[in-house]
C-alpha cells in the first residue's frame, strides 16, 4: 500500500491536535429504544484528554488501493453486461472538515441493501430477494477539494427485529477515514422525505433534530444525467484541527 | 450582535450495524471479486523491521458474552515509533509497515488476531515518551459511535509506569484493563464493555 495520496502531497499539512468532539451532539452510547445498545453502551466515563500523536497520525491510503469500478455499486458486482436491479442514482457531495475546509485523499467506503431492503449477508433473514447483480459495497477517494461521488441504486427499506415492527429508512453505511485517528467516523446517510426517518429507532438516538438533518441527503435534479440516473448531495462533515497560531511543538524536534 | 465563528458542526456518528462487513471487510462476508482483498489483512511484510508479535483481542457485552458481529481497527507506530502518516513530522517511518489493521471477529468464537511488529515508543505531547502502545477502534451493531482504546504491553512494565495517558486515569485498578499480558509472542487482550472490569474508553 502507498501511504501518501497524491491529493495530500503538494498541501501544506497542518499537524495540530483535533477539535473535541461534541459528544451531546452525537448519540449517546445508551439509547434503550434500540436495544442491542443496553448490553453495549460503556458506562463509566470516558477518559478525556488532547490527543497525543497516536490520534493526531492515522493511515491515508493511495488511489492504487482503488479498482476501476469500486465507486459503482450498479456494476461492480454486476455480471458482465448486467447491473443492479433499482433506481439508479449519483450520490456525491464534500467531505469537509468543522472548519468548513475539504478534506482531501481521504477514503471513504459505503455499503447497502439492495432495492428490496435486502443485504448481501449470511445473518440477514429478510425474505427479500436478493439481487444476484448487486453486490452492496462500493468505496472511492476524496479530491483536491474534498469531492466525491459515487452511482449506486437507491436501497429498500427493511423490517428489523428490534420492536415488534421496526423499519430502517432507506439508508447508505458510510465508512470515513480523515487525516487523523481522531477523525474516524461511521455513519449513515438517509433521503429526503422518507417518512421512516423519524420513526427510527436508531436515528432517535441523536438528540438534536438539527443533528438528524446532517445525515439526510437532498435530491439535486441538477446534478442528475437525463435518463439515466437522479443525484443526491451528501456532505459529510469531519472534526476539524486546530491551526497552530501558536505553534506548540513537541520538544527534541 | 455577537461574532459568529462559522463553524460546521461534526457530521453525528450512527452504528456501523450488523452488516458493516459488507462494506469494510466484503472477501471476509463472502463478497468476492469486488475488491482484491480486504484492506488492512495485512500489516506486516518479510521485509518491515520489528519483532513479530500476535495480537488477540475480543469485544465482551454486558452480560458477559463475546460480540460476534464486532469490527475493530488498529492504528500504531513502526518499530521506531514513527507513524506511517504524512503528518508524521519527526521522521519517515518503516515503509513496509503500514501501521493499520482491520479485522472483524470471527463469527463463532469472537475473536481476532492481528499479525503485527511491537511498535516503539512514541512522544507525548510535552516530549515525555509514552509506553509502546496500539490504539484501537471498534464498532459493531448497538454500538452508536466508534469507541477509543489502546492495548499496552504486559512485559513493559517500567515503561507502562511512567506513561503519562496511563496517569490520567483516576481509578488505578482500572489501568489494567488497557494492559495486555504475553504468553509467547501473543498478547491478548478483552474488551470489556460493561461491568466491573469495563475497558478505559477514550474521549480523545
Ligand atoms: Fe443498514
Amino acid at each position: 500500500m502507498k501511504t501518501v495520496a497524491s491529493g495530500l502531497s503538494n498541501r501544506e499539512l497542518e499537524v495540530g491536535t483535533f477539535f473535541q468532539r461534541d459528544r451531546s451532539w452525537h448519540p449517546p452510547a445508551l439509547t434503550p429504544a434500540y436495544k442491542t445498545s443496553v448490553l453495549r453502551s460503556p458506562q463509566k466515563a470516558l477518559l478525556s484528554l488532547d490527543n497525543t500523536l497516536s490520534e493526531i497520525t492515522g493511515p491515508v491510503f493511495g488511489h492504487n488501493i482503488l479498482g476501476e469500478l469500486d465507486d459503482d455499486l450498479i456494476h461492480n458486482f454486476a455480471k458482465p453486461g448486467k447491473s443492479a436491479i433499482g433506481q439508479r442514482i449519483i450520490v456525491y457531495g464534500r467531505l469537509l472538515d468543522e472548519r468548513g475546509k475539504g478534506v482531501a485523499g481521504a477514503l471513504l467506503e459505503v455499503w447497502q441493501a439492495n432495492a428490496g431492503g435486502r443485504y448481501r449477508h449470511k445473518r440477514e433473514s429478510y425474505i427479500a430477494a436478493l439481487d444476484p447483480n448487486f453486490g452492496g459495497c462500493g468505496r472511492t477517494i476524496t479530491g483536491e477539494d474534498g469531492s466525491y461521488a459515487f452511482r449506486t441504486i437507491k436501497p429498500g427499506p427493511y423490517p428489523w427485529p428490534n420492536g415488534p415492527n421496526d423499519w430502517r429508512p432507506a439508508h447508505i453505511h458510510f465508512s470515513v477515514f480523515g487525516h487523523g485517528f481522531a477523525q474516524r467516523l461511521i455513519t449513515q446517510m438517509y433521503f429526503e422525505g422518507d417518512p421512516l426517518i423519524w420513526k427510527c429507532p436508531i436515528v432517535r438516538g441523536i438528540p438534536d433534530r438539527a443533528a438528524v438533518e446532517r445525515l439526510i441527503a437532498v435530491l439535486d435534479m441538477q446534478a442528475t444525467i437525463p435518463m439515466d440516473a437522479s443525484a443526491y448531495r451528501f456532505d459529510i462533515v469531519l472534526r476539524g484541527r486546530r491551526s497552530s497560531l501558536f505553534e506548540n511543538r513537541l520538544e527534541g524536534n | 450582535m455577537t461574532h459568529s465563528l462559522d463553524r460546521l458542526k461534526e457530521s453525528p456518528s450512527q452504528t456501523a450495524g450488523p452488516y458493516v462487513h459488507i462494506g469494510l471487510t466484503p472477501n471476509f462476508a463472502g463478497i468476492g471479486g469486488v475488491y482484491e482483498n480486504d484492506l488492512g489483512a495485512d500489516l506486516v511484510s518479510d521485509k518491515t523491521r520489528g519483532e513479530r508479535i500476535d495480537i488477540k483481542l475480543r469485544v465482551i457485552d454486558g452480560g458477559g458474552t463475546p460480540l460476534k458481529d464486532a469490527l475493530i481497527e488498529i492504528w500504531q507506530a513502526d518499530a521506531a515509533g514513527l507513524y506511517n502518516s504524512p503528518f508524521e513530522m519527526r521522521g519517515a517511518a518503516d515503509p513496509n509497515f503500514t501501521g493499520w489493521g482491520r479485522r472483524a471477529v470471527d463469527a463463532e468464537s469472537g475473536e481476532c488476531v492481528f499479525g503485527t511488529i511491537k511498535p516503539g515508543r512514541v512522544p507525548f505531547n510535552d516530549g515525555r515518551l509514552m509506553a509502546p502502545h496500539i490504539t484501537l477502534w471498534i464498532v459493531a451493531r448497538g454500538i452508536n459511535i466508534g469507541l477509543h482504546t489502546r492495548l499496552y504491553f504486559g512485559d513493559e512494565q517500567s515503561a507502562n509506569a511512567e506513561d503519562p495517558v496511563l496517569a490520567c486515569i483516576e481509578h488505578r485498578h482500572r489501568v489494567a484493563t488497557l494492559i495486555a499480558p504475553r504468553n509467547g509472542n501473543t498478547y491478548t487482550l478483552d474488551i470489556r464493555l460493561q461491568g466491573e472490569r469495563e475497558t478505559v474508553f477514550f474521549d480523545i
